[in-house]
This record gives C-alpha cells, structure tokens and sequence, in this order.
C-alpha cells in the first residue's frame, strides 16, 4: 500500500480506504464534523454521495444512510467513524462517487469542509445556512 | 447606458415584498409549519426578503389545488391554453424591466443580459408553446379497410417541476410553458438560492391562471424537493440540476413508475479550427467572442464553453487575441447596463469556484488572466465576484472534467481533426458544443462526431425556441425548448376502432 498522502492540517477525521482504493483520501474538517454531529442528532446516521454537473455539482451531498441507493455504477471513496463531542460512538460515515468520476477524481485527496452558504439539491445540511464543500489536494495514486 | 436603482429605492423599477407565502390555489397561503427563510441578494450579500419554508405539508395542500384543478384545465380547449400562454406572455412583456432588475437582484446576473436574453426567450417561450399546441395534431393509421388506429394526446395530469437557480424565471418558463400547453397542472419548487424572482412573475400573471393550475412552493429540496419528486401523486417529475441529486429524482421515480426529465450539466467543449484565423476579417472577431463566452452569466450556465481546444497552426496568434478579449468583458454592478459580468449566484458557489481555482494551480495548469475573486468597492464590497480566469493546461486536469460553474476557462491545443474530437468526447457529459471553422465540411464533421447534444456551429450561447435542447452521457434525458417537449408531458391514447360488423373469427 503506497504511503498515506500527509493530511490537511485542518483535517480532524480520516477516512479509512473504500474496498476498491488503496489510497486513504477522505478527511473531514472540524467544521464538517461539527455540522455532520448536528445532522446525525436530527435526522439519524448519515452517508454522502460526491456530485457532479451543473448547478450544486461538485458538491458532496449528505443524505440519511441508504437514501440514496448506491450500486456497481459507485465506488465507495472511504468510511469514517464519527463520534460525538464527548467521544461517544455515532456510528460509520460512508462517502460515495460514481466509477465514472472516480476515474477522474482519483489522482486527488477529499477535504470534506463546511462554509456558509445555502443549499444543494437535497442534501440534509441546506436549511442550516452551511454546507458542505469539497477541497482537493494532489495525491500520488 | 442606464443604472438601475437597487429594488426598495423609490426608482426601482421592483419592489420585493418583505415576506412571500406559497402559491397554492391561486391564492398566496402561508407555510403550515410557520417557517421562512432569508432570500439574500449576491448583488451585496444582503438579505432583501423572506420566503416560505415549504414542508410535505404545503406540498400536500398544492397538490390537492393542483388536482382539484385538472379535471377541468386538463380539458381545456387546445385555443383556451394558447390564450393563457399569449396573454402570459404580454403581461411579461408590458413589465420587462421589473422582471429583469427582479432577477438581477434575486440571482446576481448582469441585468443586460436579464434584459436582452433571460426574459425575452421566457416571453417568446410562452408564445412559442401557445403556437406548438394549436399546431399539434394527433396521428390515425389505417391497419386495413375497417380498422384505424387512432392516436391522441392527452394531458399527463399534475406534474412536478424543480428549477435551478441560474436562469430563475427562463429554467421556470422552460418548464411551465410546455407544461400548460400540454395541459397539466403544475407544482413547481424554485431553487431555493433565488425563490424570489419566480415569485414577481407569478404576482404579475396570477389574475391569469386559472385557481390551481400553477402552484408554486419554495423550500429546501430534503424539505420540499422530496416530498414533490418522490409524491406518487405526481404523473412526471422534471428536474435540472446535478447527478447525484438527478439520479435520487430518479430512484424515486421508479418508486412510481413516473418519466422524468433530467438536465445535469456539461463541460462543454469550443473547438477552434486553424481556419478561423485564416482572415481577420468580421468572423475572426466573431470566434474571439465566442472564446470569451465562458463569462457569460458568470459561468453558471449547464453549456458554458468552459473547455476551449485551439488547433496549434494559430494558437498562440488566436489565444493571445482571446485573451484581450476577455480583458475587455466589462464587470461590476449588476444592475448596470454596461456591466457583462455580475456576481456569482451564492456565497457557496463563490466558495467553489475560489476551490477549483486552488486544485486547478495545484495540478500545474498555467493562469493565463484571473485566477481571484474580485473585490468590488462600497456597497457592492460583500457581492460575490470571481476574475474571469484562462486556465491552460491537459483534458486528464479537474478543471477540463468537473463542472466549474464559474468564469473559468480551461484552454488546451490540438493537432488535427481526430485529436480535436477525441478530447472533445474525453468528458463524463454531453449538453453543449461549439465547433468554430471557415470550412463546411469540417464544421459538420466535427458537429456530427461530436457527443453532445446541442452542438453550436459558428455561434455559442443562443437558445431559441424550436432548436432542441438536452444531453447525451451523463448530462440528461429529454429534449427542452422544442415541441417535442410536449411528448414529455403528454400521454398517448390509442383508440383501435373496428367499423366491421363481420366477427373475428378467433372463437
């Protein structure tokens, strides 16, 4: 396995590998983690689907685990285990891109961050006035 | 050239309400739960009114307006629905300016182009479908002497339509003309960036609409979006917007059995053939605008040229004469008329765009201009605004495959016909094309091979009525802005009449 690209120094949650990359390239930032716990309080465990095209494309969008259906036409990009402020377990947080943009999205690391703003599609966080942003860095694949 | 006073000074051609409501039954109804949310114009960063939060609830009370509704307009006469949409169309017309320097302000777009493109085409678009329904007719076959087969269109009944928050009211009205003309009722949720220029249109036309035939509710799309699109009483669901959320529309489509037609965004390639430089005559500057047209609406267009592929004969004569062309887009307020480039539609959306400027510098792609936001003075200090930016680099690079939104332009070079195409066609989508040469026969080759399904040659960025538009891959279902449209919103009805009074002959 090739060595674990360095962190973003603001990431505060790792993602460890999905089953079909050796690359650790999901992090979450304090920011993203504080609004994923929020979200995780209010509507239960949660999974999010990297987007594309127009509009909100390019957004990450977070939805509840399982509503949006994942299949062979996905790779799963990474899983994290979120935990509570006070350390308690909230359970695993699955990341998800279609194969077809995984194909041109994986020569880079994912900073999962939280900005303000408004909206994006259905994602759960767009009535908060945040949402979730995606940051890239370059990584050896 | 004019400066529009912003909405809530005493010249303002708009005054926005300090608080709108849904529209349900032709009447203005508050949320069920109680709650709004702040509608904040990108011209300053500022809140400027509030709109309703819609919930499954107000969904619920729009779709039994809409319902209650259909009986009767989904019998209209094909003449009483033309008159609709002419009449809607005049009203739009006699208040242009408002609904211009409405969208300026909801959406952040130069209100020149507000004024000359969006609420034109959404004028002409209405009265295009008023002419298309009268001119449509049913088909008959006849299998044999005494049998005809009989094919009519009938209305699909209520249908769900979610907009986009580029082109507000043009998205809207591509989506409400055909709608009507077919004769469903419709549940539409604006997107909830700019719920509130639709709202101005609707306040205008609503002594027009019929009670229930039009209902609009606003919202956040986890709140109101899925309630609408996963509804089974809902007979087509139309949405424009991104994969992921395309795709969920989708999957709860097939929870009803419903069609849906989906426009998901491009990253649509302008091809310039070394021919266009062979004279620098009225052409040439017409291709060097069509390089520049990245800019326009800031970049937040499904079909911005946001990948232009220059053949390397005149490429670096043709680039640098591109880039003084793109030095001269004018940008800055809004609400003046001399002003091409406006602000980005959200803070979010400016947010990306600046991250796509850090991955694109970190892949190694050369910043030919821009490459900044853009800091304006006074009040406009807190709009969001982005340097229009030339990125030069390869079609592997994030930049020529994602979706930028934003006037960033990914420049790159080619040796010959096939690699021009093969990069073209190097790309997850398919909406728009531009193909740019002096050659016919090129300019057709290049246009059929491409994989995409508007493909503009020698123009870009036109969208009238009659010329069909919609994506191939990735970029969507359907074909908008044409009569075939009204096939998306209609259903067939065969009647297989026998006039024999012979028996079949089977039992």
């Amino acid at each position: 396995m090739p060595e674990a690209p360095k962190a973003t120094a603001n990431v505060v949650l790792e993602a460890t590998a999905g089953p079909e990359d050796d690359v650790v390239r999901v992090g979450y930032t304090a920011a993203a983690v504080d609004l994923l716990r929020e979200l995780w309080h209010r509507h239960g465990p949660l999974m999010f689907h990297q987007s594309g095209g127009c509009c909100d494309g390019s957004a990450p969008m977070c939805f509840a685990a399982g509503e949006f259906r994942t299949g062979t036409a996905d790779v799963l990009l990474g899983t994290a285990e979120l935990t509570d402020d006070d350390g308690a377990v909230l359970g695993p947080l699955e990341l998800w891109i279609s194969r077809e943009q995984f194909k041109v999205w994986k020569h880079t690391r994912l900073t999962i961050d939280a900005v303000a703003g408004r909206g994006s599609g259905f994602s759960l966080e767009a009535p908060t006035g945040r949402r979730f942003l995606v940051r890239s860095e370059l990584c050896a694949i | 050239m004019t400066v529009y006073a912003q909405p809530g000074q005493a010249e303002s051609p708009v005054s926005f309400k300090s608080r709108y409501e849904h529209f349900i039954g032709g009447a203005w109804v508050a949320p069920v739960k109680g709650e709004y949310f702040e509608d904040v114009s990108p011209v300053n960063g500022k809140p400027f009114t509030e709109v309703a939060r819609g919930t499954a609830e107000d969904i619920e009370a729009a779709l039994d307006a809409a319902w209650a509704a259909a009986p009767t307009w989904n019998a209209s006469t094909v003449t009483e629905r033309a008159i609709l949409l002419n009449k809607i169309a005049d009203r739009m017309e006699e208040n242009l300016e408002t609904l211009a320097v409405a969208e300026t302000w909801d959406n952040g777009k130069p209100v020149r182009e507000c004024l000359a493109a969006d609420i034109p085409l959404a004028i002409d678009h209405f009265r295009y479908f008023a002419g298309a329904i009268r001119a449509q007719e049913g088909r008959l076959s006849q299998l044999d002497e005494d049998t005809v087969a009989y094919h009519f269109h009938e209305p699909l009944g209520v249908v769900g339509q979610i907009i986009p928050w580029n082109f507000p009211i043009l998205m809207g009205v591509w989506k409400l003309a055909p709608a009507l003309a077919a004769g469903n009722c419709v549940v539409l949720k604006p997107a909830e960036q700019t719920p509130a220029s639709i709202l101005v249109l609707i306040e205008l036309i609503q002594d027009l609409l019929p009670d229930g035939v039009v209902n609009v509710i606003n919202g956040f799309g986890a709140e109101a979006g899925k309630p609408l699109a996963a509804n089974p009483r809902i007979r087509k669901i139309a949405f424009t917007g991104e994969t992921t959320t395309g795709r969920l529309i989708m999957q709860y489509a097939s929870e009803n059995i419903i069609p849906v037609t989906l426009e998901l965004g491009g990253k649509s390639p302008n091809i310039f053939f070394d021919d266009v430089a062979a004279q620098k005559d009225d052409f040439y500057d017409k291709a060097l605008e069509g390089f520049a047209l990245f800019g326009l609406n800031q970049g937040e267009v499904c079909t911005c040229p946001s990948r232009a592929l220059v053949q390397k004969g005149m490429y670096d004569e043709f680039v640098a004469a591109g880039l003084e062309r793109v030095g001269k887009m004018v940008q800055g307020n809004p609400l003046d008329t001399a002003t091409m480039v406006g602000a980005q539609a959200s803070t979010d959306q400016l947010e990306k765009i600046l991250s796509y400027l850090d991955i694109g510098k970190q892949e190694g792609a050369k910043v030919l201009t821009g490459g900044e936001r853009l800091q304006l003075d006074g009040d406009l200090a807190e709009g969001y605004y982005v340097q229009p930016t030339i990125f030069e680099g390869t079609n592997s690079m994030r930049i020529f495959q994602e979706e930028i939104f934003g006037p960033v332009l990914s420049l790159t070079s080619f040796s010959d016909f096939d690699e021009a195409i093969s990069i073209a066609n190097d790309t997850l989508y398919g909406l728009g094309a531009g193909v740019w040469a002096r050659t016919g026969n090129t300019a057709y080759r290049a246009g059929r091979a491409i994989q995409a399904g508007r493909v503009w040659v020698n123009n870009y960025h036109s969208y009238p009525a009659h010329a069909a538009f919609g994506g191939y891959k990735s970029s969507g279902i359907g074909r908008e802005n044409h009569l075939m449209m009204l096939d998306h919103y209609q259903q067939t009805k065969n009647l297989l009449v026998s006039y024999s009074n012979s028996e079949l002959g089977l039992f």
